[in-house]
């Protein structure tokens, strides 16, 4: 009678002394003696002074998650390093993921273990790196995205201790849209977007500039024969029941003669629906974002990727910090013009996929150089969507007026602000 | 018999499978059991600012295991719990941002704002109610599709008429002025007077399942619906009557999330305290008795757990393995439990 009872107490024993045996067998380094040194360290109001500087970083996804969190995460190796700093982090530092926490909490657990600069790096934690950076003045505070550092922005804080940082994108998302319209051959490039803010709009407007420019000047044709659809999921990634399903939207897409789609979202479905329309032989590219090795999920769709390289802004406040130099600023980076994709100096890049053709990629590189001379697309005459002027002809945007870009522009399709 | 000590051997069983299960999951990505276990501890009980943290993701979470016990007890798996910690959330919110330009003192627009955020959590539950009891919708897909409604309408009002001046953003609502937080212990982010909203609830659903007649009729209608029917219990009624209750509580949990955590919508508002106290319901096989302790500990595993990337570089998803180990491995327990007690019996009446 008591044959289950008698079996499950035996595997219990024997996964007893199975486990005790594995965890002896690994060197412990003797927790107690870590430990209080720890509470050492949490007693004591400033942590001693250590030659390696220390910098945490609150990640808003998973450390490895081919986009926006990793491109960090690698960032802060790239600085710990050159700089033989060391970094703590934590990842998925999001209320679902870690109920009952605030990423203020988590810094300071941060600091507790010896960190004097930290890093948020999403929209996401923009309270909580202010509300942490008033609170904590003698800890150096970066925010990623945001523009709370911005003397001339809309919503300046003066706080010492406080900057932030971001690459200009709005490049990025001209080159590709640039080889999107290199490569349509119908003409019709589609737009996968997450929710519609100022940085989504910037975005989404910045792919149509350069899509445009390509069209009208490398291939000759008619602006106004160029169709750019922006679909909005209403998320950076898909929340079943919530946002349109973005693996749909590409589809749709794909199915109503757009032959290239743009990705402003988290992940990755227009790459992985533009290969299976592919598979089933029809000729579709997508562009991915965020991440340099973006493309390596579907090589054979891939134009290319726009994506960032934190390492070296990152690099240069943690340094500025390190030796006492330290000011706040806010920093929209643009690439290093030599060389867009120099790892060590460059804030964004552009990778280009094995899908885009010779032809196109010879545009794409004229296309970059002319940037790179000071072409300026954001440059009037240009209109809002709903026909407003934006820009009076010759009249050159100012960063203020990228920045918080209030529509989308004339000539392209889409929602321009959130349904009422 | 002694169904106390057999009770305890088959809980002590359940804790030690989820716990050789999770030290084998550690040790295969390389990790010393011990180590992780002894910093989980240390990060959530290990000085006060630790254990101070865990009671700030306690309360909520008691909250919404307190609202389900009384679903539960009705034979109700209210799913839709996390929509309506959400919808506590917006109506709390809803009241804040109306009364805080207001002359009012703040402790009155505090109370009426969690007031009003325990309302729209019962509202939104009496929403599944309707649709169960007069429409014939079971109750989980009707809770699971307000679910998403509630996710879809925060993530609305958070880009849309609620967005902040200047630029809607993921971080949520402009984040309300200090008086309309729930004042906390100074130097710590715990609110008594969460804690105590906390307490008091599940104080009261204890005492309503286990020592009312309201309670007792709903277990009856629990159990069997239509002896309970026939008996006189006005089912209808009383199935209502569960949902709202519990969705006042589930509420609560929304308010205490906008006024003593987060002080402002933000996307994610319900943190998934809906889903936990679903399991924690299970694991403590719905006996309100133990919804206080198992919620701190699974709070204090979420807290504890933070240490696993920082110090140990392991994934923090281990509390959530070991979490829903600890629950699969109680129905385990209970199933063998109920065998073995059959056979028990049999053989009794054989001697």
């Amino acid at each position: 009678m008591k044959r289950i009872w008698w079996l499950l107490l035996t595997t219990l024993v024997l996964a007893a002394v199975v486990l005790s045996a594995c965890s002896s067998g690994q060197a412990t380094p003797a927790p107690q003696q870590e430990s209080q040194q720890q509470t050492q360290q949490e007693q004591a109001t400033q942590p001693p002074q250590e030659e390696t500087f220390t910098f945490g970083m609150l990640l808003v996804g998973p450390y490895n998650d081919h986009g926006w969190s990793q491109a960090h995460y690698e960032a802060g190796q790239y600085v710990e390093q050159k700089l033989g700093a060391k970094m703590l982090y934590v990842d998925k530092v999001n209320p679902a993921d870690r109920p009952g926490t605030t990423p203020e909490q988590l810094a300071e657990d941060l600091v507790s273990k010896g960190a004097k600069l930290i890093i948020f790096n999403s929209d996401d934690m923009k309270d909580a790196a202010l509300a942490f950076a008033q609170a904590h003045p003698d800890i150096y505070v970066i925010h990623a995205s945001g523009d709370n550092a911005w003397k001339d922005g809309k919503d300046y804080k003066d706080i010492p201790n406080f900057s932030n940082v971001m690459g200009k994108m709005i490049y990025g998302k001209m080159i590709a849209g640039c080889a999107a319209a290199m490569t349509t051959e119908t003409g019709q490039i589609g737009y996968l977007g997450p929710l519609i803010n100022d940085e989504t709009r910037r975005l989404a407007s910045s792919a149509y500039l350069g899509a445009k420019y390509c069209w009208q000047h490398y291939r000759q044709k008619d602006p106004a024969d160029l169709k750019f659809k922006v679909t909005w999921i209403g998320f950076w990634f898909n929340i079943p029941g919530v946002t349109s399903d973005p693996t749909q939207v590409a589809d749709d897409f794909f199915n109503s003669g757009y032959d290239v789609v743009l990705s402003g979202i988290d992940t990755t479905e227009a790459l992985v629906e533009a290969k299976k329309f592919a598979d089933q032989g029809k000729k579709v590219y997508a562009v991915p974002y965020d991440f340099k090795e973006a493309c390596q999920e579907a090589p054979d769709v891939c134009l290319g990727v726009p994506y960032f390289n934190w390492g070296p802004l990152y690099m240069k406040l943690i340094q500025d910090a390190k030796d006492g130099k330290w000011q706040s600023t806010f920093i929209w980076a643009p690439p290093d013009w030599k060389d867009i994709n120099n790892p060590d100096t460059s804030a964004i890049g552009f990778e280009m996929g094995p899908a885009l053709s010779d032809e196109a990629s010879d545009a794409v590189t004229n296309f970059i150089d002319e940037l790179a001379n000071g072409l300026n697309l954001w440059v009037g005459p240009l209109k809002l969507q709903d026909g407003t002027l934006y820009l009076k002809d010759g009249e050159a945007a100012t960063d203020q007026q990228i920045w918080y870009l209030p529509q989308l522009l004339e000539g392209m399709e889409g929602q321009s602000v959130p349904q009422q | 018999m002694k169904p106390r000590w057999e009770n305890l051997a088959f809980a002590t069983a359940a804790v030690f499978v989820a716990l050789a299960f999770t030290s084998l999951v550690l040790v295969t990505a390389g990790a010393s059991p011990f180590e992780a276990y002894w910093y989980m501890l240390k990060g959530s009980l290990g000085s006060w600012s630790k254990i101070s943290d865990v009671l700030v993701a306690w309360v909520p979470l008691l909250l919404a295991t307190a609202g389900l016990l009384i679903t539960f007890a009705a034979g109700l798996w209210n799913i839709g719990v996390e929509g309506q910690i959400v919808l506590g959330g917006i109506f709390t919110t809803w009241v804040l941002r109306l009364l805080q330009d207001s002359t009012l003192s703040p402790a009155f627009i505090l109370i009426l704002a969690i007031a009003a955020g325990a309302l729209g959590g019962a509202l939104w539950a009496a929403l599944a109610g309707v649709l169960k009891v007069f429409g014939g919708v079971n109750e989980i897909f009707g809770g699971l599709g307000l679910d998403f409604v509630a996710v879809a309408l925060t993530l609305w009002l958070i880009f849309g008429p609620w967005k902040r001046p200047g630029i809607g953003s993921m971080s949520g609502t402009e984040p309300f002025p200090k008086e309309l937080w729930l004042p906390t212990i100074p130097g710590s982010r715990l609110s008594l007077w969460a804690l105590f909203i906390g307490l008091v609830s599940i104080a009261i659903v204890y005492f309503l399942l286990s020592g009312t007649y309201f309670g007792l009729k709903l277990k009856a209608v629990g159990k069997n619906p239509r002896a309970a029917y026939l008996l006189g219990i006005p089912t209808t009624r009383y199935l209502m009557m569960a949902f709202v209750l519990s969705g006042l509580f589930a509420g609560l949990a929304g308010a205490v999330q906008v006024t003593a955590v987060y002080h402002r919508l933000i996307p994610a508002i319900s943190s998934g305290y809906g889903w936990l106290g679903l399991m924690v319901s299970m694991l403590i096989n719905f006996q309100p008795a133990w919804a206080a302790p198992v919620t701190f500990f699974f709070a204090a595993l979420n807290i504890g757990s933070i240490q696993l990337p920082i110090v140990l570089k392991l994934d923090s998803s281990l509390s959530g393995v070991l979490q829903g180990a600890l629950v699969l491995s109680f129905l385990l327990m209970g199933g063998v439990r109920q065998r073995w007690l059959k056979k028990h019996q049999q053989e009794a009446s054989d001697d």
